[in-house]
């Protein structure tokens, strides 16, 4: 079996079955990982370019280490700074890049469709790590992984996705892979953050955290990032916390069985507190060594298609 | 020089005409209308337009011609030969340049620099020193100097005091400010707001942002007398302010650009920027508003924004793209596709919009069809089909979301200034 496209730029519109593939075949990656030697030969002689144009630390590690867990050659390209503002363009830059007979190129930037214009100037597999506010695809497929992982299944589950969802790319390629896998999908954040006609992708919305914690069997909890401007959408993190903050006497009162998840890094004391970031009802470190799994699934899968 | 153009039909909504007949013109001023003689057949060149119209020189109020500053993108020259391929005998220019039009002197320079080219160039004066929005500019000045209208476009004027005065102070000469609307504490984003811009995870800008300065500018037209031209105007809730003013006649007109009457932000979806423009495309429901107001003649006329772009600074990554397209040389055959042949509108409306309504506004006099006028004129084939080919542009950039695109109508001819340009070619007539 092999994927419908020779690219993840996203999980919007991906058939089920590519998702589906996916996840089993991280399965057999995961268990590559519990090995003394975490190596297969896979992807040997493939040459991989990771494209940073925005800071990342877990995700460019997590796929590195996929890379070489997979024997791929990988290459590093981080810039903080756009390649418009340093003169070369991006096309320019890919294109010199591409010269050097890469095969795939994982590529993370701050405007939306970068991946989409990849595809269009390069010959490469593009795999999208988190563009603007777009899509960050890996993460909700680690994410639907790691709640699989303890459900047995996505269907039916009630999966609400609690923050900044309208400048979240974590919760777009949620939405999109979890309501494909027949999950029941809500989100949860104050209005200011809850992005135009959500409800029009078959979303609910809450406005109220002790219900979304009362009525779901997953909170995929977001970061709520202070760098980003959040301050214009919030009147502070303590109000935010107050009203949106997942606390354990919250946990204990709601929903005992709940899971938590959040892609992290986590704001202590913001969207979780300290206990609950540490206590039993999360998932966070699984998720981590999940996502290592997961893309060498998509590494492995993309690479070896013809 | 004697030119016949035979059995044409000669359409001027102006002078109630809508009549086949042959047009002579001697040394470029039209000398008859009907009744040619057998001599007259011996001693001109002979032009057969059979089953075409004639209508008095299209016009286009709303163009970026680039020069002065950014040449490498589109010249005074390499404009008005888009605008001659196009259909028009006249466009306005829009006055964000580098410098700005701001000064008599370039206002000047830019009357200079066309005076000899078929299609004739008007400036549109900035409305504030430097577009900055700060203070009024040297209007008088520049309007003796040939400005035609004023403009900060690119963006609305920045108070509700300085447009007070631009109009007040507008009015002694009676030309238009001419707002691009848009409030800018809203307009950071890179599409318009709506389900599509979630999806695409875009940068939005909601369209409440060019209502809030529609709004502005009617009332202050209405309070001051003086006049607003609300140009490219986009959303649905705009029309219905513009229509709400006209019905109390307050003095606003407004235009609209082919993309926005259609195209919608779904074009958004494979991130081409081709299709990224200020403002932005909207939505099915704001694209048919759009099409009842030139309907209903709640919008005047139709505009390109002809606004265009290096390859290399189109070809980036999206929010880091500038805004605006080509349209002048697409514009006539989308509104005859779009609107003419989908009986949205007329033939009849088409030349208002085209040609009559945006000399209206900018008190220029429409081309008539008259013994002893001067031959200003455009012969549109409504049924000839085509297919847009950007890399045969006379624009000097190619930035069209239209390329490849089948059309139905296209300008055969236009005659002006003693100038013909057809068949690809410059003749003196």
């Amino acid at each position: 079996m092999s994927l419908s496209s020779r690219h993840l730029l996203g999980l919007y519109g991906v058939p089920k079955e590519d998702i589906q593939l996916i996840l089993d075949t991280a399965t057999t990656f995961r268990e590559v990982l519990e090995r003394p030697i975490k190596k297969v030969p896979t992807l040997q002689g493939k040459t991989i370019v990771n494209l940073f144009y925005e800071n990342s630390t877990r995700t460019r590690i997590s796929f590195e280490l996929a890379q070489k867990r997979l024997s791929a050659d990988t290459v590093n390209f981080s810039t903080s700074t756009s390649s418009a503002k340093k003169g070369e363009s991006f096309k320019d830059t890919v294109r010199n890049i591409e010269a050097m007979k890469v095969d795939m190129i994982v590529v993370r930037h701050q405007s939306a469709g970068v991946p989409y214009f990849l595809t269009r100037i390069s010959k490469a597999n593009i795999i999208n790590a988190g563009d603007g506010l777009h899509e960050h695809p890996t993460q909700a497929l680690l994410d639907m992984y790691s709640i699989r992982e303890k459900f047995g299944t996505l269907k039916g589950l009630n999966v609400c996705i609690v923050g900044d969802i309208a400048h979240s790319r974590v919760a777009m390629s949620n939405i999109f892979g979890l309501k494909t896998m027949g999950a029941n999908v809500s989100v949860c954040g104050p209005s200011t953050m809850i992005p135009f006609g959500i409800e029009d992708l078959g979303v609910k919305v809450c406005k109220n955290i002790d219900e979304a914690i009362k009525n779901n069997d997953v909170l995929n909890v977001l970061r709520i990032q202070l760098e980003r401007d959040a301050g214009s959408r919030i009147p502070s993190v303590r109000e935010y916390h107050n009203f949106f903050g997942i606390t354990s006497e919250r946990l204990e009162k709601n929903n005992k069985n709940i899971l938590i998840l959040h892609p992290g890094p986590i704001n202590r004391g913001v969207e979780l507190s300290s206990e609950v970031a540490d206590g039993p009802y999360q998932i966070i470190l699984d998720q981590v060594t999940n996502g290592v799994a997961v893309r060498m699934a998509v590494l492995y899968l993309l690479g070896t298609m013809n | 020089m004697k030119i016949i153009l035979k059995d044409v039909t000669l359409l001027n909504p102006e002078q109630k005409l809508n009549e086949k007949k042959d047009l002579l013109i001697e040394d470029g001023i039209i000398s008859k209308v009907g009744g040619m003689t057998e001599e007259d057949y011996e001693k001109s060149t002979v032009y057969e337009f059979a089953g075409k119209y004639c209508v008095p020189g299209l016009f286009d109020m709303h163009v970026h011609l680039r020069e002065p500053g950014r040449e490498d993108e589109e010249t005074i020259e390499t404009g008005s030969n888009a605008a001659a391929a196009g259909g028009f005998t006249e466009i306005a220019c829009m006055p964000n340049t580098t410098p700005d039009i701001d000064s008599a002197e370039i206002v000047r320079y830019i009357k200079e620099k066309s005076k000899d080219h078929l299609v004739e160039v008007y400036p549109i004066a900035a409305a504030t020193k430097k577009r900055q929005g700060e203070a009024i500019s040297p209007m008088f000045e520049l309007y003796e100097a040939g400005a035609v209208g004023f403009s900060d476009d690119g963006v609305a004027i920045k108070t509700a005091s300085v447009l007070k005065n631009a109009l007040e102070y507008s009015k002694m000469f009676d030309v238009p400010i001419i707002e691009h609307c848009e409030d800018e504490t809203l307009a950071d984003g890179a599409m318009n707001e709506g389900i599509t811009s979630t999806i695409l995870g875009l940068p939005p800008l909601p369209s409440v942002s060019e209502d809030i300065i529609v709004i502005r500018d009617i009332l202050m037209a209405e309070y001051t007398g003086g006049k607003v031209h609300i140009a490219h105007i986009s959303t649905k809730k705009a029309v219905e302010l513009v229509r709400w003013a006209k019905e109390r006649n307050i003095n606003v007109t407004a235009e609209v650009t082919p993309h926005h009457f259609t195209l919608t932000d779904e074009s958004l979806k494979t991130y081409d920027t081709n299709f990224k423009m200020s403002p932005p495309l909207r939505s099915a429901e704001d694209v048919e508003a759009i099409i009842e107001g030139l309907k209903d003649g709640t919008i005047d006329c139709i505009a390109s924004d002809h606004a265009p772009h290096s390859i290399e600074e189109k070809e980036m990554e999206f929010i880091y793209a500038p805004n605006g397209i080509l349209g002048l040389e697409t514009e006539l055959g989308l509104a005859i596709s779009e609107l003419v042949h989908k009986k949205r509108i007329t033939m009849e409306q088409l030349v208002e919009k085209l040609s009559i309504n945006p000399r209206k506004i900018l008190n220029l006099p429409v081309p008539k069809f008259k013994t002893g006028e001067k031959a200003n004129l455009t012969i549109i084939d409504p049924d000839l089909i085509w297919t847009v080919d950007v890399s045969k542009f006379k624009s000097k950039s190619k930035n069209s979301p239209f390329d490849k695109k089948l059309l139905t109508g296209k300008a055969v001819a236009v005659i002006n200034k003693r100038k013909m340009y057809y068949e690809d070619k410059f003749i003196d007539i």
